[in-house]
């Protein structure tokens, strides 16, 4: 199965996530370029992170209209698999395929370094693998990754068990501690109402190997292997999984 | 023509930067100074077949898909008065 990982001028963890695909046996990742419209026939898309378009007047905000981004949205639309990580997350805000914004971090400074997520839900194309409640520890590298959406959404979210990803402490408590940027509810990844595009600000792609430290990232790959593996996953994948819990 | 839109968070949000320099500001003195509130702005130049109308109509809908992002800031547009009468 193909995943597309995209390339922006200013994306710099694509290589990270390719190699991260391609370890996973069933993967075979091909690159998608921003200017092309041609999604090449992939069957999930991966939109890394970085500083797309240097992040000039907001992050994400000009990759939206980017020609590629056009062919995204009409892939998600119709249920295709999506992960965004970082400034594939902010990407993901501002074309509104979920819902939020990624803030500056509460502490006005960029973060860099391993931390502690609680996974909240694992019946989406790319978090299957792992366990409801299950913990782990991934990177983070962002300056503005400060979850924020207004109350009504909040509510939306919990209701609906849309956070994938919480940020927690050493006690595996969702406190204030174990909040890296500010990030409302602890909040460091979604998934949308259809359960097909997940954003998250954590790395993934920065965990898959013994080699790098931390191997809690393999099971998003491997989640996505055996969702793209079900009968159902060329004609809509979100219908192929289980149901939400 | 010209025109200004001014972006800046909306004042449910957070705005560290605007902190830090509201910080700084204490800091050498300026104890006078109760909040600030970093923002931004765009100078843009219309055509000048553009009605005021019109413009306004423009620089709203420019505010509101690329300009600001909706869900975290707030915007206002200004247009340079124009001269009338000879």
């Amino acid at each position: 199965m193909r995943i597309g990982v995209i390339v922006f001028p200013g994306s710099n963890c694509d290589h990270d996530a390719f190699h991260a695909a391609a370890l996973e046996p069933g993967l075979e990742p091909v690159w998608l370029w921003h200017e092309s419209r041609d999604l090449a026939g992939v069957d999930a898309i991966l939109i890394p992170g970085g500083f797309s378009y240097g992040d000039y007047l907001r992050t994400g905000a000009i990759a939206r209209f980017s020609p590629i981004l056009g062919s995204v949205i009409d892939f998600a639309r119709g249920g295709g698999p999506v992960l965004g990580i970082c400034n594939g997350f902010q990407i993901l805000c501002e074309s509104r395929l979920l819902p939020g914004a990624l803030l500056p971090n509460a502490g006005s400074r960029f973060v860099c370094r391993p931390v502690r997520l609680r996974v909240e839900n694992a019946a989406t194309p790319f978090t299957h693998a792992y366990r409801r409640g299950q913990q782990i520890l991934l990177p983070i590298a962002h300056g503005e990754g400060n979850y924020y959406c207004d109350a009504k959404t909040l509510a939306e979210l919990e209701a609906e068990n849309r956070v994938v990803f919480r940020y927690v402490n050493a006690a595996g408590e969702a406190a204030a501690g174990g909040n890296p940027n500010g990030s409302l509810a602890n909040i460091a990844g979604i998934v949308n109402r259809a359960g097909n595009v997940v954003g998250m600000m954590p790395h993934p792609e920065r965990a898959v190997e013994s080699a790098l430290g931390l191997a809690d990232g393999a099971a998003l790959f491997h989640s996505l292997a055996l969702a793209l593996a079900l009968p159902a996953a060329g004609a809509a994948p979100a219908q192929g999984m289980p149901a939400c819990r | 023509m010209k025109a200004w839109v001014h972006v800046s968070l909306k004042k449910s949000v957070l705005d560290p930067q605007g902190k830090t320099v509201h910080a700084a500001l204490q800091r050498l003195g300026y104890g006078k100074i109760a909040a600030v509130r970093q923002g931004k702005s765009f100078e843009l130049e219309l055509e000048p077949a553009l009605s005021e109308t019109e413009a306004r109509q423009l620089l709203e809908r420019i505010a509101h898909e690329v300009l600001a992002n909706p869900v975290i800031e707030e915007y206002r547009v200004e247009l340079q008065p124009t001269e009338t009468g000879g």
